[in-house]
């Protein structure tokens, strides 16, 4: 089973006319592939008919929702990129009397606590502020709770390690049964709330944005967009990580920043 | 010659186990100005890095490229998958990469390239499995096939790891059973056309 691309642009067409969420320009590949991941599933055979099924019943669009936004994410993914941040970007957002971070598609919030993490030790938590928004609804309620399986506990301490990390982890988090609950202290300064980047406008000024593993699902000229925002968003001088991956090359803005670690893909705005 | 007379858009090779000897072998003997762009996913753990592209590229003439997110892909490139990252294949014949979960242990998945790459070049398209200890690119060979590409697959006596040649196999969709000799001469072929 597959489909041409107007039949999915179609799909995508009537959700977001029925919905609100725009997923239009996310890149094709990989929407295709969850929605045929989906359909096999819901053992749905026809594009259309799976259409018609998902404007009349929101539960069914909400179990898409959780398909759609990939919520695969770890604490301290890609260690050398926090790294980074210890030897870059910490020190710079020290200075200011009060911070204000955004982590855009923050899926569960391994992310997020990784950050919280690496302000506590630098001794600026308390007058941070994290602001965490992703689309999933779900995925931002795991955030909140920063409940984890521990099973994972032992690639994030490894994760943590590489990245720097010289305190003992555990420190950090109570286990209890299967699973382990993140320190209250960490919590504090984070606010979790619903933002849709390919919608929703700027709410804020930043002096750090983490973006990352979430422009690579989008399409150009929705990177672009989302760049714009960001550019907006944030102060002079502030930073922006993105993913791995992920570059300032489609961007209308990329003469507006400056990289403070190129292999990291951390920006700096410089006008 | 094997195909038949159809101009062949792409190559997508997939290995695993034993990959970077067959790789090696492959690549050596294609050209710097090949017609057509390959396409590989390599499994490969997160790091390091670049390794994979260096040591191929010290082997061959033809220039060897770790993929970047969105980019064009052009004829007479090999395209390695990054690490830690799916790799597809947009309808407009750029790539896109996903962190999607793993797929059996698998990030990059020799079924999502191919998968993709077959919606994209849907007849002009080659595919190939070499030695590997697991069964991806069972899925993308069969949709190679549904889409009327060309589906080939290393003598598994051959293969360093039979596993996942068998399993290519095993799918009946396979078109040609090779060995890394008759794999290279059927590339400079299609070249020559
Ligand atoms: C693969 S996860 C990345 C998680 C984390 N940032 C990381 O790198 O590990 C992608 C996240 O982007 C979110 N997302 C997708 N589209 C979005 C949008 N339009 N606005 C906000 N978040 C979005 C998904 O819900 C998902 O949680």
């Amino acid at each position: 089973m597959n489909f041409e691309n107007k039949e999915l642009k179609d799909l995508l067409e009537s959700i977001r006319y029925v919905y609100g969420y725009d997923f239009t320009d996310y890149a094709e590949a990989s929407v295709r592939r969850r929605i045929l991941h989906f359909m096999a599933y819901k053992k749905i055979e026809a594009l259309d008919e799976f259409g018609k099924m998902i404007v009349r019943d929101e539960k069914l669009f909400e179990e898409f929702i959780q398909v759609v936004s990939v919520t695969v994410t770890e604490m301290f993914r890609d260690p050398s990129f926090y790294k980074s941040l210890r030897e870059n970007v910490m020190k710079r957002l020290a200075t200011y009397p009060f911070i204000k971070i955004w982590v855009a598609g923050c899926a569960t919030g391994e992310e997020v606590y990784s950050i919280a993490i690496l302000l506590k030790e630098e001794g600026i938590l308390n007058r941070s502020v994290i602001y965490a928004t992703d689309i999933n609804q779900k995925s931002l309620q795991i955030a909140k709770e920063g409940v984890y399986a521990v099973e994972n506990m032992k690639s994030h301490t490894a994760n943590y390690q590489k990245a720097g990390g010289i305190e003992s982890f555990s420190d950090y988090y109570k286990a209890k049964y299967n699973s382990v609950m993140f320190d209250k202290s960490l919590k504090q300064n984070i606010v979790f709330s619903p933002h849709n980047l390919a919608v929703d406008k700027s709410f804020n000024e930043f002096q750090f944005i983490i973006c990352r593993n979430v422009l690579i699902y989008f399409n150009q000229q929705l990177q672009n967009k989302v760049i714009n925002l960001f550019y907006e968003s944030l102060c002079t001088f502030g930073f922006l990580g993105l993913g791995s991956k992920e570059s300032l090359l489609f961007s209308e803005k990329r003469k507006k920043f400056e990289e403070t670690d190129r292999k990291e893909k951390i920006f700096i705005k410089t006008e | 010659m094997l195909g038949e007379k159809i101009k062949y858009k792409a190559i997508v090779i997939g290995a695993s186990a034993g990959g970077l000897l067959a790789l090696s072998t492959l690549l050596e003997i294609i050209p710097s100005n090949y017609a057509i762009p390959i396409i590989i996913v390599q499994h490969r753990s997160k790091e390091p890095r670049g390794l994979l592209e260096e040591i191929l590229q010290s082997k061959c003439n033809v220039k060897i490229k770790q993929v970047d997110e969105k980019e064009k892909i052009e004829n007479g490139i090999v395209y390695i998958a990054p690490p830690d990252y799916h790799l597809l294949i947009e309808n407009d014949f750029t790539f896109s990469l996903s962190v999607d979960e793993p797929i059996r242990f698998s990030r990059p998945s020799i079924d999502v390239l191919f998968e993709s790459a077959a919606t994209a070049y849907k007849g002009n398209l080659i595919g190939i499995i070499l030695t590997g200890t697991n069964n991806d690119g069972m899925l993308g060979i069969q949709s190679i096939a549904a889409n009327n590409g060309l589906t080939i697959v290393q003598e598994p006596e051959e293969a360093r790891f039979p596993t996942m040649p068998l399993a290519a196999i095993h799918t009946k969709k396979v078109k040609h059973i090779l060995t890394l000799a008759e794999i290279q001469t059927f590339l400079l072929e299609i070249n020559t056309d």
